[in-house]
C-alpha cells in the first residue's frame, strides 16, 4: 500500500512539474520571442489577443504568483482558454473531439502489441536456441524502423495500390459520427491500418525484451530449482520463469509508454487520422500556443495516468511489492 | 627442489595470447559487428556524401517535366516536386542528421554521466533530488514538450534543436548509470579503495568508471538513437530550420507536397529506410554490448550444440554419447539405403539396465 | 498419511516378483549401491576450450547411508551431484560413464543417463530430491510456501487436495515451521526458515536420495546447528539416503557415515567419517584437516594449503595435486588416479588415488614446495577438526 502512495505522490509531483513548464515556458521567452509572436497574430478578435498576451505574460497582467494560482485554477477547471486560431471555439472541447480517438486507436493498439509480443517472448524463452535466434535481426530493424515511415510504406502498399485499405482518416467521409451501426464499423475499418502499423512495430521491440529476461530469468536458481523438482515443463516455463520475468517487462513497458505514444502521435498524421497528432500538426503549424501547450498537459496527464495503472498492475503481480515499505 | 617445480600449465604459452588480442574482435557478438559495420557505412556517407553528391540538393530545376520523376540514369533517386535530386538530398541529409544525433549524444550522455555518477556515488539528499527530477523527466511524454519547446523558439535552427533534445535525453542514461554506480559502491575494491583515503574523484575516476565504460557505451548510442528518432519526428512535423537538408526535413517536404498521394515512392521512402537502417544498426550495437556485459544473451550462450541438437537451460545435460548414438528416424532410414548399414550389427538401443 | 507409502516403511522391499513387464523384479539387498555413478565424467564446453569439471568418478551411494563430498570451490563435487541428476545447465555435457539408479520402490535399474527428459521428469524429486544451497535463490518469489510445496506434491503423487494439505501441514510439522506460515512468500521469511522450507518441500514425496548441496552455508553457526539437526532427525525417521556436499570437511566428520574428497575434478579419497577423521590417506585430505584450527589442545601454527586449485583446461597428466602436495615427486606425474585400497585401513572400503603416501607417512625431511611451516618435522597426524 506504501509503494501504491509513494507513487501517488510521484504522479502529482511529476505532473505538478508539467503545470509548471507549461505556465513558465511562454513567460521566459526573450522579449524579442514574443514581439515576433504576437505579430504573427495581426487579425486577432481584441479578447483573444488579451488571452495570448496574458498567457505570454505580456503587459503586466498581475504579479507572478497571482497569474500563476489562477493558470493553475485553470486547469483544474479543464479550462484551457480559447483557441487562437479557431477561435472562440475552446481549447477544451477541440481536444474533447480529438482524445477519444486517439485513446482507443493507440490504448489499444499498444495493449495487443504488448500483449502478443509478450507472449512470443516467452515462447521464445521456452525452448532453446534454433528458429527465434535466425529470425532476431530482422525484428530488431523492424523495431528500428519509425513508426511514421511505416505508415507510409504500408499505405502505398495496401491502400494505394492493393485497395485493401482505405487511405486515411478516422471514418468514410459521408458518415456522421454517432453511435450507429454505420459509423461505428467505418471507424473500425479504418483504424485497421493504423493499428496494424502500431502493432508491427511494437510487437518486436516486446517480444526482443522479453525473450532476454527470459533467457536471464531462466538462468536463475529457482528455475533450476523447478526442473530438479521434476514439474512438467510448461509449469516450470510458466509459473517460474514467465511469471517472474514478466515484472521487469512491466515496468519496461510502463517506462516506453511516453515514446510509444509520442511516436504513435505523429503516426496518426500520416493516416490523417482525427486524433490528437493531426491536432498537434495543426497547432505547429498556425502557432497556436495555447492548442500546443494544452496537448502537451492531456498527453502527459494521459501517460502519466497509464504508469499509475502499471504500477496497480505491478503491485497485483508482485508480492514484494506489496510489502515493499521504503 | 627443480625436479617438483612443476608447470600446472596455468598460463598459455605466448603464441595463444597474441592471437587472443586479436580474436577480440572476432570474439564481439555477432549482432555488434553487423551494427558497427552498417553504422561505419553510414558514417562514411555522412562525411564525404555532400561531396559525393552529384547535384545541388537545393536546386529547383524550373524545367517542370523533371519534376517528381521516378529513378532514372540522370537522376537516380528520382526528383522532387521542385525537380530537386532526390539522392544528393539523400547524401547531404545523412551528414545533418548523424552529426546532429551524435552531438546531441555526446552531450546528453556527458550530462548523465555527471548526474548518474554523483547521484549514485553521494547518495543522500542529492540522491533523492536528481533521481526525481530524472524520473519526472522521464515519465513525461518527451514528444509534446519537445514540440512546445520547440514552437516557441524563434528559431529552430540546430543549437536550438540539440540544446531541446539534450535537456530531455540525459535522464534515461542517469538513470541507468545511478543504478550501476549505486552497486559498484557497495563493492569491496570500492570500499577498499576509501579505507586507504582516496578521494573521492579519484575513486571515481580510476574504480568506477572503469567498470562502467560498456553501460556509458550502451547509454550513448541509445541516446543517439533517441536524437534520431525524435529529430526526425519533429522535422516531420515542421518543427527544424526547414532550409536545411536532413533526413526528417526530406519527409516533411514529401509530406506537405503529398508526396504519398502522388505515388512517389521515391521521395520518401530513401530517407525513411536509411532512418530505419541507422535505427537498426545502433539497436543492433546496443544489443550486442548489452550481450557482451551478459553473454548469456548471446544466441547460443545459453545453450550447447550436441549432436546436431541445440540443448538449453530447461533441458536436462546432454549425454555425449546418447546424443551421437540415437541417429533421428529420418536419418536412420535414409541411412538404411546405404551400403554401410548392410554390414552394420544391431545397433545399440538405449535403455533400462536390467 | 496419505495412499502412498508412510515415510520409513521403505526399508524392507527386498522381496521378488514380478513386475508387470515381466522382467524379474530386482532383488534388493542392502549392499547393492542405490546410485552408482561409475567411469563418469563432465566438460564445460567453453569457448577456450573443454573444462573438466569432472573427470573419471566412480561413486556409490547405499540405501539409508550418508556419504560427503567434500572440497574446494572448483573441486567438481557440485558438478558432479547435480550432473548425475543431469541438471547441469549449458555449456555442460556428459562425456562419459554412467549412473544407475536402483530405488527400493521403482523395482528396476534405470541408467539416468539415456533416459528421456520426460521420463527424468518423473524420477526427479519423486526419487532424488535437492535441498539447495541459497533457498533465498532456489525459492519463487512470486509463489508462497504452500503453493511450492504443493507443486510438488501435485506433480508426483496421485492423492486428493485434502490429502495433499495435510501431508503439507504434517511436513511443516516435521520442520518446526508454524502453519500459518504457508501463505508467506519466501522474502518473508527468515533465512533458518527458508532453509528448513526447502527441507520439507524435499521430504514431501518421500525421496529415496536426498543431496544437499551446502544447505548450511549460507548461514549463521547457530541455525546452522539447528538445520543440521533437523536434517538427522528426518534422516532417522524417514531413512533416506543423502548426499552432502560441503567445502567444510569438519561438518562431515559429525554428520557422515563415509566421505569422499575431491580435487580438480577427481576423487581423491574416500573413507569412512572416522578413518578420514583420524587416519587420513591422501595428501589433500591431511591438508585439509590441518586447517582446522581446534577449539581444544595446544596451539599450533595453521598449515592450509599453499597455492591456488590447477586450471581445468590445462591438467598435465598425473596427479594434480603435484603442485601443492608436501609429498610430490617427479615420479607423480606418471600416476594414473585410479583409488586403490590402503592396506593398513581400519575401515575395508578404505581408498586413496595417492600410490606413495599412507596414513602415517612423515613428511619428507625437506618439504616439496618451501612451505616453512613444517620444515624438518616428521608430521603426526593432529587434526584440527572440533
Amino acid at each position: 500500500m506504501r509503494f501504491i502512495i509513494r507513487r501517488l505522490v510521484f504522479y502529482a509531483v511529476a505532473a505538478w512539474v508539467a503545470l509548471t513548464i507549461n505556465f513558465f515556458i511562454p513567460r521566459l521567452m526573450p522579449g524579442s520571442a514574443v514581439e515576433d509572436i504576437m505579430s504573427k497574430f495581426p487579425n486577432l478578435n481584441p479578447a483573444a489577443y488579451k488571452a495570448l498576451e496574458a498567457m505570454l505574460g505580456v503587459g503586466h497582467p498581475g504579479s507572478l504568483w497571482h497569474q500563476y494560482v489562477n493558470y493553475l485554477n485553470d486547469v483544474l477547471h479543464f479550462n484551457f482558454g480559447t483557441d487562437v486560431t479557431e477561435y472562440p471555439a475552446k481549447v477544451s472541447s477541440l481536444l474533447a473531439q480529438t482524445v477519444p480517438w486517439t485513446v482507443t486507436l493507440v490504448g489499444t493498439a499498444t495493449i495487443i502489441a504488448f500483449v502478443i509480443g509478450t507472449g512470443l517472448g516467452i515462447l521464445a524463452g521456452w525452448r532453446s536456441g534454433g528458429w527465434l535466434d535466425r529470425v532476431l535481426p530482422g525484428l530488431t530493424f523492424l523495431q528500428a524502423i519509425p513508426y511514421f515511415f511505416l505508415a507510409l510504406i504500408l499505405i502505398e502498399v495496401l491502400a494505394l495500390h492493393a485497395k485493401i485499405f482505405p487511405l486515411g482518416q478516422g471514418y468514410a467521409g459521408g458518415d456522421i459520427p454517432g453511435w450507429n451501426w454505420q459509423f461505428i464499423s467505418s471507424a473500425f475499418y479504418h483504424s485497421l491500418l493504423p493499428a496494424f502499423t502500431l502493432i508491427i512495430t511494437n510487437v518486436a521491440g516486446w517480444m526482443l525484451t522479453m525473450r532476454n529476461v527470459m533467457i536471464t530469468t531462466n538462468g536463475e536458481d529457482y528455475v533450476l530449482a523447478a526442473q530438479a523438482k521434476g514439474l512438467p515443463h510448461k509449469r516450470v516455463v510458466l509459473t517460474y520463469a514467465a511469471r517472474n520475468a514478466i515484472l521487469p517487462q512491466l515496468s519496461g513497458f510502463a517506462n516506453a509508454l511516453g515514446f510509444v505514444v509520442s511516436g504513435a502521435i505523429v503516426m496518426e498524421i500520416v493516416f490523417s487520422y482525427p486524433g490528437v497528432g493531426l491536432l498537434l500538426l495543426n497547432a505547429v503549424t498556425s502557432n497556436d500556443y495555447p492548442l500546443m501547450q494544452a496537448i502537451f498537459l492531456v498527453i502527459s496527464f494521459a501517460v502519466l495516468f497509464a504508469n499509475l495503472i502499471v504500477d496497480l498492475v505491478y503491485v497485483f503481480i508482485d508480492p514484494r511489492a506489496r510489502a515493499r515499505s521504503a | 627442489m627443480t625436479a617438483l617445480m612443476v608447470d600446472t600449465g596455468t598460463k598459455p604459452p605466448p603464441e595463444r595470447e597474441k592471437r587472443e588480442r586479436f580474436g577480440a574482435w572476432r570474439r564481439l557478438p555477432p549482432k555488434a559487428k553487423v551494427g558497427a559495420l552498417l553504422l561505419g557505412f553510414f558514417i562514411l556517407i555522412a562525411i564525404i556524401g555532400p561531396s559525393l553528391a552529384p547535384y545541388d540538393p537545393s536546386y529547383q530545376n524550373p524545367n517542370p517535366s523533371l519534376s517528381l520523376n521516378s529513378p532514372s540514369a540522370a537522376h537516380l533517386l528520382g526528383t522532387t516536386q521542385n525537380g530537386q535530386d532526390v539522392l544528393s538530398q539523400l547524401l547531404t541529409g545523412v551528414r545533418m542528421t548523424l552529426e546532429l544525433a551524435v552531438i546531441v549524444g555526446l552531450v546528453a550522455t556527458a550530462i548523465a554521466v555527471v548526474v548518474g555518477i554523483s547521484a549514485g556515488f553521494l547518495g543522500g539528499l542529492w540522491d533523492e533530488v536528481l533521481s526525481l527530477l530524472s524520473n519526472v523527466f522521464l515519465v513525461l511524454p518527451a514528444l509534446p514538450l519537445l514540440v512546445v519547446l520547440l514552437g516557441y523558439l524563434p528559431q529552430k535552427g540546430e543549437t536550438a534543436t540539440i540544446l531541446v533534445l539534450a535537456f530531455l535525453g540525459w535522464p534515461w542514461g542517469a538513470r541507468i548509470i545511478r543504478a550501476q554506480t549505486l552497486a559498484l559502491r557497495n563493492r569491496d575494491f570500492v570500499a577498499a579503495s576509501r579505507e586507504t583515503g582516496e578521494a573521492s574523484w579519484h575513486v571515481i575516476v580510476y574504480e568506477i568508471m572503469p567498470n562502467e565504460i560498456s553501460l556509458i557505451a550502451a547509454s550513448f548510442v541509445g541516446t543517439v538513437l533517441y536524437a534520431i528518432g525524435a529529430s526526425v519526428a519533429l522535422a516531420f512535423l515542421g518543427l527544424a530550420d526547414l532550409n536545411s537538408w536532413s533526413l526528417g526535413t526530406m519527409l516533411y517536404w514529401a509530406q506537405s507536397d503529398q508526396a504519398l498521394t502522388l505515388g512517389a515512392w521515391w521521395w520518401f521512402v530513401p530517407p525513411g529506410l536509411v532512418v530505419a537502417l541507422i535505427g537498426t544498426a545502433l539497436v543492433l550495437l546496443n544489443f550486442g554490448i548489452d550481450e557482451l556485459g551478459n553473454p548469456r544473451l548471446r544466441s547460443g550462450s545459453g545453450t550447447i550444440k550436441v549432436g546436431g541438437k541445440w540443448w538449453g537451460q530447461t533441458d536436462p545435460t546432454p549425454v555425449l554419447s546418447q546424443a551421437q548414438r540415437r541417429p533421428s528416424r529420418a536419418g536412420s532410414f535414409l541411412h538404411s539405403f546405404s551400403r554401410e548399414s548392410l554390414t552394420e550389427g544391431p545397433t545399440e538401443v538405449a535403455g533400462p539396465v536390467p | 498419511m496419505t495412499t502412498t507409502a508412510a515415510p520409513g516403511t521403505q526399508a524392507n522391499t527386498s522381496q521378488t516378483s514380478t513386475g508387470q513387464s515381466g522382467a524379474p523384479r530386482w532383488r534388493g539387498g542392502d549392499n547393492e549401491p542405490i546410485l552408482e555413478i561409475s567411469d563418469f565424467s563432465v566438460v564445460y564446453r567453453t569457448g577456450r576450450g573443454d573444462v573438466r569439471a569432472v573427470d573419471h568418478v566412480n561413486l556409490s551411494l547405499h540405501a539409508g547411508e550418508v556419504v560427503g563430498l567434500a572440497g574446494e570451490s572448483g573441486s567438481g563435487k557440485s558438478t558432479l551431484a547435480y550432473g548425475s541428476c543431469r541438471l547441469l545447465r549449458p555449456p555442460a555435457l556428459i562425456t562419459g560413464g554412467r549412473v544407475v539408479y536402483r530405488g527400493r520402490r521403482l523395482g528396476t535399474a534405470v541408467d539416468i543417463l539415456s533416459r528421456r527428459p520426460d521420463e527424468l521428469a518423473s524420477l526427479r524429486w519423486r526419487e532424488i530430491a535437492i535441498v539447495f544451497q541459497s533457498a533465498m535463490n532456489a525459492l519463487n518469489p512470486v509463489l508462497n510456501v504452500r503453493d511450492q510445496i504443493l507443486d510438488v506434491i501435485e506433480a508426483h503423487l496421485q492423492v486428493s487436495k485434502d490429502e495433499a494439505m495435510q501431508r503439507l501441514e504434517s511436513l511443516l510439522d516435521f520442520v518446526s515451521i508454524p502453519r500459518q506460515r504457508m501463505k508467506s512468500y519466501p522474502h518473508e521469511l527468515s533465512g533458518g526458515m527458508r532453509q528448513r522450507v526447502m527441507i520439507a518441500m524435499a521430504m514431501a514425496t518421500d525421496p529415496e536420495i536426498v543431496i544437499m548441496d551446502e544447505p548450511t552455508t549460507a548461514l549463521d553457526v547457530v541455525v546452522q546447528r539447528d538445520i543440521l539437526a533437523q536434517i538427522v532427525e528426518l534422516k532417522e525417521r524417514l531413512s533416506f539416503a543423502v548426499l552432502f556436499i560441503t567445502h567444510d570437511l569438519s561438518l562431515l566428520l559429525e554428520l557422515a557415515d563415509r566421505v569422499a574428497v575431491m580435487y580438480a575434478g577427481k576423487l581423491v579419497e574416500i573413507a569412512s567419517a572416522e578413518e578420514i577423521h583420524h587416519e587420513p590417506a591422501h595428501p589433500y585430505t591431511k591438508g585439509l584437516l590441518n586447517s582446522f584450527p581446534s577449539l581444544r589442545g595446544p596451539r599450533r601454527e595453521l598449515a592450509g594449503i599453499p597455492g591456488t586449485p590447477p586450471d581445468l583446461r590445462n591438467l598435465p597428466p598425473g596427479c594434480p595435486f603435484l603442485p601443492r602436495c608436501m609429498y610430490g615427486t617427479a615420479a607423480c606425474h606418471d600416476i594414473d588416479m585410479s583409488l586403490a585400497k590402503v592396506a593398513t585401513s581400519a575401515d575395508p572400503e578404505h581408498v586413496t588415488a595417492c600410490p606413495f603416501v599412507l596414513p602415517g607417512t612423515p613428511l619428507p625431511l625437506r618439504p616439496a614446495q618451501g612451505n616453512g611451516a613444517d620444515a624438518g618435522a616428521p608430521q603426526t597426524e593432529a587434526t584440527g577438526a572440533q
